[in-house]
């Protein structure tokens, strides 16, 4: 029997957590900010087809950075585990938290048992009756998991995102308003224009009724 | 991780991978639609009377309030119309509390298509998965609990209305005008038959609808009509190429006095 080589937890830890930032870092980056109705999700996305950000449940919305296929395989399992808790007990029984907490969990067991951690940083945004009630939640690799307020971004470059966004953030502004701002905080980290049409933009907003996510058309997000 | 929801590679799933009914059964938490044999005689509560008909620009499908269990009226406010989807209504006849489960579940399987794969099921792809669900049914249905659907809605693709019917063994038939189902339908049916146009207006198909189900409630005491005095009226709903919208009561109360002054 050969004895493995001892690698102490530390540094294990730590390469780990290194190869996740690298994955992460080589994607675009997400933004949300909330507005008067609701939350804004907006990042650059070149791909008119493949989504970084989409429905989860009712007033739930889902965004993910980093490796395509690990991101939308935590997306159709946070669907799954929506839909089946509210059929088993009621819609409104559905929380961003709870899905939010099964995601960490998922990612913190996958971060420490598996050959390799997940490449992906998410997001769920989530719009409440009123200001109060609404969250964002953000999760990474290794299944930390932050509760937010008015603005988050997750990707390679979250820092320079929220120092812009902290720059112009207000609340109750109108969705103009926090289009113009998220835009300008992803402008600012690429170099060069973003083309017109390569934005990927979806709300969660209250007055949209049950279903409170809706996609924003390219034309709309172009003339914030 | 196991990517299929019953473990197999994502790419041959054992079931469609994005089937809701799928995942409940990989949980082994699926509602049994099967009665067991033999056993005390049960009489719940039935739906009874839903119609559709087809007008210029979409579909008009209503259905009367009452449920009964034998010769009791078991609920008088009942609802027997739902949203299938934005684009499509499930309307119920039978065994109320399956009926009511069935379209539940119905309705979470559309919409968790949906979300998954980015856009809906085509219009007959909703009909055919129906239809499966009434045929799982079935071992209910020879118990003698029976759960017949309508289903109605706005094809985009084809930028139509169209109609289904079934029966007890999920069989499933495309109606070109109007269909009509439970205890009352025979009679609502031969009303439609008499008055149906190719071309009715909105305004038209829904007095035409809610007078179909006066003319059940007349012949057919399981039919609740419009009740007046309670303010109890059809549900009725239009579906179009703007989608699916529940019509007023004031609107359907206004329809409703003026069929059941034609037949006083």
């Amino acid at each position: 029997m050969t004895t493995p080589f001892y690698v102490p937890p530390e540094q294990l830890m730590k390469d780990r957590a290194e190869y996740a930032r690298k994955g992460i870092g080589r994607g675009k980056s997400i933004v949300a900010v909330e507005y008067e109705h609701g939350i804004l999700l907006l990042g650059e996305n070149p791909s008119g087809t493949l989504h970084k950000i989409s429905e989860i449940y009712d007033r739930i919305a889902f965004a993910g950075v980093g490796k395509y296929n690990e991101f939308e395989q935590l997306r159709i399992g946070g669907i799954r585990r929506a839909d089946l808790t509210g059929y088993a007990y009621s819609r409104s029984d559905v929380t961003a938290k709870g899905v939010a907490n099964a995601y960490a969990q998922t990612l913190g067991l996958i971060f420490t048992q598996e050959v390799k951690p997940y490449e992906v940083e998410l997001m769920l945004a989530e719009v409440g009756n009123d200001v109060e009630d609404t969250r964002i939640f953000k999760v990474t690799y290794d299944g930390t998991m932050y509760a937010e307020r008015r603005f988050s971004a997750i990707g390679g470059q979250e820092e320079a995102l929220i120092a812009s966004l902290e720059e112009s953030y207000e609340d109750s502004a109108p969705l103009e308003a926090a289009l113009s701002w998220a835009k300008s905080a992803c402008a600012s980290i690429i170099e060069g224009d973003v083309v017109a049409g390569d934005w990927e933009a979806a709300v969660v907003d209250r007055t949209n009724g049950r279903r409170a996510f809706r996609r924003l058309e390219a034309t709309e997000v172009d003339s914030a | 991780m196991t990517p299929g929801i019953d473990g197999s590679l994502p790419l041959e799933p054992t079931t469609p991978a994005e089937s809701f009914s799928a995942l409940l059964r990989s949980r082994g938490v699926e509602p049994r639609w099967d009665g067991g044999t033999g056993g005390i005689e049960i009489d719940p509560p039935e739906a009874t009377t839903v119609i559709a008909l087809r007008y210029a620009d979409g579909i008009v499908v209503a259905g009367d309030r009452r449920a009964t269990s034998g010769n009791i009226i078991a609920h008088r406010r009942v609802e027997k119309v739902f949203p299938a989807d934005s684009f499509s209504a499930v309307a119920i006849s039978g065994v109320a509390g399956i009926a009511v489960e069935l379209t539940r579940l119905f309705q979470t399987e559309l919409e968790h298509y949906e979300k998954i794969e980015g856009r809906r099921l085509s219009l007959e792809g909703k009909a055919n998965h129906l239809a499966s669900m009434v045929r799982r049914q079935l071992p209910m249905a020879m118990q003698g609990l029976v759960v017949i659907p309508l289903f109605a809605g706005y094809d985009v693709e084809a930028d139509e209305g169209r109609l289904y019917s079934f029966d007890v063994v999920g069989g499933r038939y495309e109606e070109t005008d109007y269909t009509a189902t439970g205890s009352g339908g025979r009679d609502a049916r031969l009303y439609l038959r008499t008055v149906f146009r190719d071309d009715l207006s909105e305004a038209e198909a829904l007095d035409i609808a809610v007078a179909a189900l006066v003319a059940a409630a007349e012949e057919d005491t399981a039919t609740g009509g419009p009740d007046l005095k309670r303010g109890i009226y059809p549900n009725v709903v239009m579906i179009d190429h703007d989608g699916y919208r529940e019509v007023e009561d004031d609107r359907v109360g206004t329809a409703a006095r003026v069929a059941m002054e034609a037949t006083a």
